[in-house]
Protein backbone atom coordinates (compact mmCIF):
# COMPACT_ATOMS: atom_id res chain seq x y z
CA UNK A 1 0.00 0.00 0.00
CA UNK A 2 2.82 2.45 0.45
CA UNK A 3 4.64 1.62 -2.55
CA UNK A 4 1.43 2.83 -4.34
CA UNK A 5 1.11 5.91 -2.27
CA UNK A 6 4.61 6.79 -2.68
CA UNK A 7 4.12 6.10 -7.04
CA UNK A 8 1.18 8.10 -6.70
CA UNK A 9 2.75 11.33 -5.01
CA UNK A 10 6.07 10.69 -7.39
CA UNK A 11 3.49 10.82 -10.42
CA UNK A 12 1.39 13.93 -9.36
CA UNK A 13 4.29 16.02 -8.50
CA UNK A 14 7.97 14.57 -9.23
CA UNK A 15 7.45 13.62 -12.34
CA UNK A 16 4.51 15.94 -13.15
CA UNK A 17 4.23 14.87 -17.23
CA UNK A 18 3.38 18.79 -18.12
CA UNK A 19 6.17 20.23 -15.84
CA UNK A 20 8.66 17.61 -15.94
CA UNK A 21 8.82 16.02 -18.77
CA UNK A 22 6.88 18.68 -21.21
CA UNK A 23 3.89 16.25 -22.34
CA UNK A 24 0.84 17.24 -23.80
CA UNK A 25 2.70 21.09 -23.75
CA UNK A 26 0.67 21.76 -27.56
CA UNK A 27 -2.97 21.36 -25.48
CA UNK A 28 -1.29 22.74 -22.30
CA UNK A 29 -0.63 25.89 -23.49
CA UNK A 30 -3.35 26.23 -26.00
CA UNK A 31 -6.46 25.48 -23.61
CA UNK A 32 -5.33 27.22 -20.51
CA UNK A 33 -7.27 30.53 -21.26
CA UNK A 34 -9.91 29.61 -18.82
CA UNK A 35 -10.03 28.39 -15.51
CA UNK A 36 -13.60 26.68 -16.24
CA UNK A 37 -12.45 25.46 -19.50
CA UNK A 38 -9.08 24.14 -18.13
CA UNK A 39 -11.15 22.14 -15.38
CA UNK A 40 -12.92 20.47 -18.25
CA UNK A 41 -10.35 19.00 -19.50
CA UNK A 42 -8.64 18.43 -16.68
CA UNK A 43 -10.89 16.01 -15.46
CA UNK A 44 -11.41 14.57 -19.34
CA UNK A 45 -7.44 13.87 -19.03
CA UNK A 46 -8.03 12.08 -15.63
CA UNK A 47 -10.68 9.62 -16.72
CA UNK A 48 -8.80 8.97 -19.85
CA UNK A 49 -5.44 8.51 -18.49
CA UNK A 50 -6.99 6.35 -15.71
CA UNK A 51 -8.53 3.63 -18.26
CA UNK A 52 -6.26 3.52 -21.11
CA UNK A 53 -2.98 3.32 -19.45
CA UNK A 54 -4.32 -0.26 -17.09
CA UNK A 55 -5.66 -1.25 -20.52
CA UNK A 56 -2.58 -1.06 -22.72
CA UNK A 57 -0.85 -2.58 -19.32
CA UNK A 58 -3.14 -5.38 -20.00
CA UNK A 59 -2.60 -5.54 -23.48
CA UNK A 60 1.01 -5.26 -23.17
CA UNK A 61 1.97 -8.19 -20.58
CA UNK A 62 -0.69 -10.54 -22.36
CA UNK A 63 0.00 -9.88 -25.98
CA UNK A 64 3.00 -7.82 -27.08
CA UNK A 65 5.57 -8.52 -24.55
CA UNK A 66 8.83 -11.01 -25.28
CA UNK A 67 7.15 -14.54 -24.65
CA UNK A 68 3.77 -13.26 -22.93
CA UNK A 69 1.71 -15.43 -25.64
CA UNK A 70 2.80 -18.12 -23.81
CA UNK A 71 -0.35 -18.79 -22.72
CA UNK A 72 -2.16 -19.22 -25.90
CA UNK A 73 1.42 -21.93 -26.90
CA UNK A 74 3.42 -19.28 -28.61
CA UNK A 75 6.27 -18.62 -26.04
CA UNK A 76 8.77 -17.45 -28.84
CA UNK A 77 6.76 -14.67 -30.47
CA UNK A 78 7.85 -11.27 -29.50
CA UNK A 79 5.46 -8.49 -31.02
CA UNK A 80 6.63 -5.53 -28.71
CA UNK A 81 7.38 -4.04 -32.19
CA UNK A 82 3.32 -3.54 -32.87
CA UNK A 83 3.03 -1.63 -29.41
CA UNK A 84 3.00 2.17 -30.58
CA UNK A 85 0.01 1.12 -33.31
CA UNK A 86 -1.74 -0.69 -30.76
CA UNK A 87 -1.49 1.73 -28.18
CA UNK A 88 -2.76 4.71 -30.29
CA UNK A 89 -5.79 2.49 -31.08
CA UNK A 90 -6.50 1.53 -27.69
CA UNK A 91 -6.54 4.87 -27.09
CA UNK A 92 -8.33 6.47 -29.69
CA UNK A 93 -10.95 3.58 -29.41
CA UNK A 94 -11.07 4.66 -25.25
CA UNK A 95 -11.87 7.73 -25.97
CA UNK A 96 -14.31 7.11 -28.62
CA UNK A 97 -16.56 4.85 -26.21
CA UNK A 98 -15.89 7.33 -23.49
CA UNK A 99 -17.63 9.53 -25.53
CA UNK A 100 -20.61 7.77 -26.51
CA UNK A 101 -20.63 6.14 -22.57
CA UNK A 102 -20.91 10.10 -21.40
CA UNK A 103 -22.93 11.32 -24.30
CA UNK A 104 -25.78 8.63 -23.06
CA UNK A 105 -25.55 8.61 -19.27
CA UNK A 106 -23.88 11.95 -18.07
CA UNK A 107 -24.86 14.26 -21.22
CA UNK A 108 -24.53 17.65 -19.17
CA UNK A 109 -20.62 16.32 -18.47
CA UNK A 110 -20.56 15.62 -21.83
CA UNK A 111 -21.93 19.00 -23.43
CA UNK A 112 -19.39 20.29 -20.39
CA UNK A 113 -16.52 18.64 -22.12
CA UNK A 114 -17.40 19.24 -25.61
CA UNK A 115 -14.50 19.51 -28.29
CA UNK A 116 -11.92 18.49 -25.25
CA UNK A 117 -12.64 14.88 -25.45
CA UNK A 118 -11.73 14.01 -29.38
CA UNK A 119 -8.87 16.36 -28.77
CA UNK A 120 -7.51 13.92 -26.31
CA UNK A 121 -6.08 11.29 -28.53
CA UNK A 122 -3.67 13.76 -29.44
CA UNK A 123 -2.95 14.25 -26.73
CA UNK A 124 0.63 13.38 -26.20
CA UNK A 125 0.55 13.31 -21.79
CA UNK A 126 -2.27 10.37 -22.60
CA UNK A 127 0.39 8.53 -25.18
CA UNK A 128 3.70 9.27 -22.74
CA UNK A 129 2.03 7.80 -19.41
CA UNK A 130 1.59 4.34 -21.60
CA UNK A 131 5.05 4.47 -23.09
CA UNK A 132 6.42 5.43 -19.84
CA UNK A 133 4.30 2.33 -17.80
CA UNK A 134 5.68 -0.13 -20.47
CA UNK A 135 9.41 1.28 -20.38
CA UNK A 136 9.15 1.24 -16.37
CA UNK A 137 7.53 -2.47 -16.44
CA UNK A 138 4.71 -1.66 -14.22
CA UNK A 139 2.36 -4.05 -13.34
CA UNK A 140 -0.92 -3.99 -13.32
CA UNK A 141 -1.61 -2.54 -10.06
CA UNK A 142 1.00 -0.30 -10.47
CA UNK A 143 -0.18 1.20 -13.48
CA UNK A 144 -3.68 1.95 -12.41
CA UNK A 145 -2.16 4.29 -9.49
CA UNK A 146 0.12 5.48 -11.50
CA UNK A 147 -2.17 6.32 -14.82
CA UNK A 148 -4.56 8.33 -12.09
CA UNK A 149 -1.60 10.00 -10.47
CA UNK A 150 0.23 11.46 -13.77
CA UNK A 151 -3.67 12.25 -15.32
CA UNK A 152 -3.71 14.29 -11.70
CA UNK A 153 -0.90 16.00 -11.83
CA UNK A 154 -1.20 17.66 -15.25
CA UNK A 155 -4.56 18.29 -15.02
CA UNK A 156 -3.41 20.66 -11.77
CA UNK A 157 -1.11 21.65 -13.58
CA UNK A 158 -2.97 22.99 -16.50
CA UNK A 159 -5.60 24.33 -13.90
CA UNK A 160 -2.43 26.28 -11.86
CA UNK A 161 -1.63 28.03 -15.64
CA UNK A 162 -4.80 29.02 -16.14
CA UNK A 163 -5.46 30.25 -13.02
CA UNK A 164 -1.79 32.57 -13.42
CA UNK A 165 -3.33 33.26 -17.04
CA UNK A 166 -6.25 34.89 -16.15
CA UNK A 167 -4.56 37.29 -13.30
CA UNK A 168 -1.18 37.35 -16.32
CA UNK A 169 -3.82 39.48 -18.89
CA UNK A 170 -4.56 42.50 -16.52
CA UNK A 171 -0.60 43.19 -16.67
CA UNK A 172 1.49 45.19 -18.82
CA UNK A 173 3.61 43.03 -20.92
CA UNK A 174 5.72 43.80 -23.42
CA UNK A 175 4.70 43.75 -26.77
CA UNK A 176 6.72 40.97 -28.60
CA UNK A 177 6.23 38.97 -25.42
CA UNK A 178 2.27 39.33 -24.86
CA UNK A 179 0.10 35.98 -25.46
CA UNK A 180 2.24 32.76 -26.24
CA UNK A 181 5.90 34.38 -25.01
CA UNK A 182 4.79 35.15 -21.79
CA UNK A 183 3.19 31.96 -21.48
CA UNK A 184 6.03 29.69 -21.98
CA UNK A 185 8.40 31.95 -19.87
CA UNK A 186 5.31 31.55 -17.14
CA UNK A 187 5.18 27.72 -17.59
CA UNK A 188 9.47 27.59 -17.23
CA UNK A 189 8.58 29.43 -14.10
CA UNK A 190 6.44 27.14 -12.44
CA UNK A 191 8.56 23.85 -13.66
CA UNK A 192 11.01 25.42 -11.46
CA UNK A 193 8.81 25.58 -9.27
CA UNK A 194 7.78 22.07 -9.22
CA UNK A 195 11.54 20.63 -9.41
CA UNK A 196 11.24 21.66 -5.68
CA UNK A 197 9.32 18.75 -5.56
CA UNK A 198 12.20 16.46 -6.31
CA UNK A 199 13.39 16.19 -2.87
CA UNK A 200 10.51 14.36 -1.72
CA UNK B 1 11.01 25.98 -58.17
CA UNK B 2 8.46 28.59 -58.71
CA UNK B 3 7.17 30.93 -56.43
CA UNK B 4 4.22 28.93 -54.55
CA UNK B 5 6.62 25.97 -53.95
CA UNK B 6 9.58 27.86 -52.44
CA UNK B 7 6.96 29.89 -50.31
CA UNK B 8 5.31 26.41 -48.88
CA UNK B 9 8.77 25.99 -48.20
CA UNK B 10 10.35 28.86 -47.01
CA UNK B 11 7.23 30.38 -45.18
CA UNK B 12 7.34 27.94 -41.95
CA UNK B 13 10.78 28.92 -41.31
CA UNK B 14 10.12 32.38 -39.94
CA UNK B 15 7.26 33.53 -40.57
CA UNK B 16 4.91 30.77 -39.76
CA UNK B 17 7.22 28.65 -37.43
CA UNK B 18 5.17 25.18 -36.07
CA UNK B 19 6.10 25.97 -32.81
CA UNK B 20 6.36 30.07 -31.85
CA UNK B 21 3.58 30.57 -34.20
CA UNK B 22 0.97 27.51 -34.63
CA UNK B 23 2.08 26.13 -31.23
CA UNK B 24 2.14 22.52 -32.69
CA UNK B 25 4.63 19.96 -31.56
CA UNK B 26 5.95 21.81 -28.31
CA UNK B 27 6.47 18.78 -26.60
CA UNK B 28 9.10 16.94 -28.22
CA UNK B 29 10.97 20.23 -28.45
CA UNK B 30 11.59 20.71 -25.32
CA UNK B 31 12.27 17.56 -23.89
CA UNK B 32 15.18 16.02 -25.99
CA UNK B 33 17.00 19.45 -26.26
CA UNK B 34 19.47 18.89 -23.86
CA UNK B 35 21.92 18.11 -25.89
CA UNK B 36 22.68 18.62 -29.42
CA UNK B 37 22.83 15.28 -30.39
CA UNK B 38 19.65 14.34 -29.22
CA UNK B 39 18.09 17.50 -30.93
CA UNK B 40 19.69 16.76 -34.16
CA UNK B 41 18.60 13.50 -34.14
CA UNK B 42 14.80 14.07 -33.33
CA UNK B 43 14.59 16.65 -36.40
CA UNK B 44 15.90 13.90 -38.72
CA UNK B 45 13.64 11.62 -36.92
CA UNK B 46 10.16 13.90 -37.38
CA UNK B 47 11.46 15.34 -40.88
CA UNK B 48 11.28 11.78 -42.57
CA UNK B 49 8.01 11.06 -40.63
CA UNK B 50 6.65 14.03 -41.58
CA UNK B 51 8.01 14.29 -45.27
CA UNK B 52 7.10 10.82 -45.84
CA UNK B 53 3.60 11.15 -44.31
CA UNK B 54 2.76 14.33 -46.10
CA UNK B 55 3.08 13.05 -49.01
CA UNK B 56 1.51 9.64 -48.50
CA UNK B 57 -1.74 11.13 -47.30
CA UNK B 58 -1.70 13.29 -49.95
CA UNK B 59 -1.56 10.89 -52.13
CA UNK B 60 -4.55 8.70 -51.27
CA UNK B 61 -6.30 12.37 -50.06
CA UNK B 62 -9.38 11.13 -52.11
CA UNK B 63 -10.31 8.17 -51.47
CA UNK B 64 -10.63 8.36 -47.46
CA UNK B 65 -14.15 9.10 -46.40
CA UNK B 66 -14.40 11.95 -44.03
CA UNK B 67 -15.81 10.42 -40.88
CA UNK B 68 -12.27 7.59 -40.68
CA UNK B 69 -9.78 10.10 -41.85
CA UNK B 70 -8.16 10.88 -38.25
CA UNK B 71 -8.20 6.89 -37.74
CA UNK B 72 -6.78 6.56 -41.21
CA UNK B 73 -4.32 9.70 -40.87
CA UNK B 74 -2.96 8.35 -37.65
CA UNK B 75 -2.27 4.23 -38.59
CA UNK B 76 -0.11 5.72 -41.36
CA UNK B 77 1.71 7.99 -38.82
CA UNK B 78 2.11 5.34 -36.52
CA UNK B 79 3.44 2.85 -38.96
CA UNK B 80 5.88 5.88 -40.37
CA UNK B 81 6.86 6.04 -36.11
CA UNK B 82 7.16 2.26 -35.66
CA UNK B 83 9.95 2.56 -39.02
CA UNK B 84 11.68 5.57 -37.65
CA UNK B 85 11.85 3.57 -33.71
CA UNK B 86 13.33 0.27 -34.92
CA UNK B 87 15.86 2.12 -37.44
CA UNK B 88 17.16 3.95 -34.77
CA UNK B 89 17.05 1.37 -32.53
CA UNK B 90 19.02 -0.91 -35.28
CA UNK B 91 21.71 1.93 -36.15
CA UNK B 92 21.87 4.24 -32.98
CA UNK B 93 20.69 2.00 -29.89
CA UNK B 94 22.68 4.69 -27.35
CA UNK B 95 20.62 7.79 -28.85
CA UNK B 96 17.20 6.14 -29.25
CA UNK B 97 17.89 4.82 -26.01
CA UNK B 98 18.94 8.58 -24.42
CA UNK B 99 15.12 9.76 -26.36
CA UNK B 100 13.55 6.88 -24.62
CA UNK B 101 9.84 7.51 -25.01
CA UNK B 102 10.17 10.74 -27.05
CA UNK B 103 10.58 8.69 -30.49
CA UNK B 104 7.10 7.24 -30.23
CA UNK B 105 5.80 10.62 -29.04
CA UNK B 106 6.37 11.61 -32.53
CA UNK B 107 2.64 9.65 -33.57
CA UNK B 108 1.03 12.73 -31.11
CA UNK B 109 3.30 15.43 -32.13
CA UNK B 110 0.66 18.09 -33.27
CA UNK B 111 3.11 19.27 -36.45
CA UNK B 112 2.30 15.91 -38.03
CA UNK B 113 -1.23 15.36 -37.51
CA UNK B 114 -1.68 18.97 -37.89
CA UNK B 115 0.23 19.77 -41.65
CA UNK B 116 -1.41 16.47 -42.75
CA UNK B 117 -5.29 17.89 -41.35
CA UNK B 118 -4.71 21.40 -42.86
CA UNK B 119 -2.36 20.58 -45.79
CA UNK B 120 -1.89 16.92 -47.40
CA UNK B 121 -5.39 16.61 -47.17
CA UNK B 122 -6.50 19.51 -49.52
CA UNK B 123 -3.44 19.78 -51.71
CA UNK B 124 -1.39 17.27 -54.11
CA UNK B 125 1.17 15.23 -53.02
CA UNK B 126 4.56 17.35 -54.78
CA UNK B 127 3.27 20.04 -52.94
CA UNK B 128 2.38 18.41 -49.62
CA UNK B 129 5.91 16.70 -49.63
CA UNK B 130 7.69 20.26 -49.71
CA UNK B 131 5.04 21.70 -47.11
CA UNK B 132 5.69 18.39 -44.73
CA UNK B 133 9.77 19.95 -45.57
CA UNK B 134 9.33 23.50 -44.57
CA UNK B 135 7.13 22.92 -41.54
CA UNK B 136 10.32 19.85 -40.35
CA UNK B 137 12.59 22.49 -40.83
CA UNK B 138 11.06 25.26 -39.36
CA UNK B 139 10.57 22.70 -36.15
CA UNK B 140 14.10 22.11 -36.66
CA UNK B 141 15.44 25.19 -36.83
CA UNK B 142 14.18 25.94 -33.24
CA UNK B 143 15.47 22.62 -32.23
CA UNK B 144 19.11 23.23 -32.88
CA UNK B 145 18.60 26.89 -31.44
CA UNK B 146 17.75 25.01 -28.25
CA UNK B 147 19.57 22.40 -27.65
CA UNK B 148 23.29 24.47 -28.87
CA UNK B 149 22.55 27.10 -26.44
CA UNK B 150 21.74 24.34 -23.67
CA UNK B 151 24.47 22.54 -24.47
CA UNK B 152 27.20 25.45 -24.65
CA UNK B 153 25.97 27.01 -21.85
CA UNK B 154 24.87 23.78 -19.76
CA UNK B 155 27.93 21.80 -20.14
CA UNK B 156 30.49 23.88 -22.49
CA UNK B 157 30.27 21.31 -24.80
CA UNK B 158 28.90 21.11 -28.74
CA UNK B 159 27.94 17.46 -29.92
CA UNK B 160 30.62 16.40 -26.96
CA UNK B 161 33.48 18.30 -27.67
CA UNK B 162 34.59 20.82 -24.88
CA UNK B 163 34.41 24.50 -26.91
CA UNK B 164 34.52 26.13 -23.14
CA UNK B 165 37.39 24.84 -21.12
CA UNK B 166 35.91 24.40 -17.85
CA UNK B 167 36.82 25.52 -14.46
CA UNK B 168 37.16 22.01 -13.21
CA UNK B 169 39.86 21.19 -15.53
CA UNK B 170 41.76 24.29 -15.49
CA UNK B 171 39.64 26.34 -17.56
CA UNK B 172 37.24 29.90 -16.95
CA UNK B 173 34.10 28.47 -17.99
CA UNK B 174 32.19 27.74 -15.35
CA UNK B 175 28.86 26.06 -16.49
CA UNK B 176 25.50 27.38 -15.88
CA UNK B 177 23.82 24.45 -14.32
CA UNK B 178 20.02 25.65 -14.91
CA UNK B 179 20.93 25.24 -18.95
CA UNK B 180 20.73 21.30 -18.39
CA UNK B 181 17.61 21.29 -16.15
CA UNK B 182 14.12 21.25 -18.47
CA UNK B 183 12.84 24.59 -17.23
CA UNK B 184 15.56 26.20 -19.49
CA UNK B 185 14.13 25.49 -22.58
CA UNK B 186 10.38 27.43 -22.27
CA UNK B 187 12.89 30.15 -21.15
CA UNK B 188 14.92 30.08 -24.50
CA UNK B 189 11.89 29.46 -26.73
CA UNK B 190 10.01 32.45 -25.11
CA UNK B 191 12.66 34.65 -25.49
CA UNK B 192 12.92 33.44 -28.87
CA UNK B 193 9.73 34.54 -29.66
CA UNK B 194 9.99 37.56 -28.71
CA UNK B 195 13.10 38.73 -30.68
CA UNK B 196 10.96 36.93 -33.38
CA UNK B 197 8.20 38.85 -32.59
CA UNK B 198 9.75 42.15 -32.06
CA UNK B 199 10.92 41.96 -35.73
CA UNK B 200 8.38 40.43 -37.82
CA UNK B 201 5.25 42.53 -36.07
CA UNK B 202 2.38 40.92 -38.20
CA UNK B 203 3.12 37.82 -35.19
CA UNK B 204 2.13 40.18 -32.50
CA UNK B 205 -0.78 38.48 -30.44
CA UNK B 206 -3.41 41.91 -29.32
CA UNK B 207 -3.87 42.12 -25.47
CA UNK B 208 -6.96 41.64 -24.30
CA UNK B 209 -7.63 44.47 -22.12
CA UNK B 210 -5.46 47.79 -22.74
CA UNK B 211 -3.77 49.02 -19.81
CA UNK B 212 -4.41 53.30 -19.57
CA UNK B 213 -1.97 55.03 -18.67
CA UNK B 214 -2.51 57.36 -15.82
CA UNK B 215 -0.10 60.20 -15.51
CA UNK B 216 0.06 60.92 -11.48
CA UNK B 217 -0.78 64.58 -11.74
CA UNK B 218 -4.03 63.48 -13.28
CA UNK B 219 -4.84 61.73 -10.10
CA UNK B 220 -3.52 63.99 -7.86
Amino acid sequence: MEGYLSLFIKSVFVENLALAFFLGMCTFLAVSKKIETALGLGVAVVVVQGITVPANNFIYQFLLRDGALAWAGLPEVNLSFLGLISYIGVIAAMVQILEMALDRFFPALYSALGIFLPLITVNCAILGGTLFMVERNYAFGESVVYGLGTGVGWGLALIALAGIREKLKYSDVPEGLQGLGITFITVGLMALGFMAFSGI
Amino acid sequence: MNDEAKKVVTDPLLNNNPIALQILGVCSALAVTSKLETSLMMSLALTSVLVCSNAAISLIRNHIPSSIRIIVQMTIIASLVIVVDQMLKAFAFNISKQMSVFVGLIITNCIVLGRAEAFAMKNRPGLSFLDGLGNALGYSLILIIVGTTRELFGSGTLLGYQVFPLVTAGGWFYPVGIMLLPPSAFFIIGLFIWWLRTWKTAQLEQAEYRIHVVHRTEVI
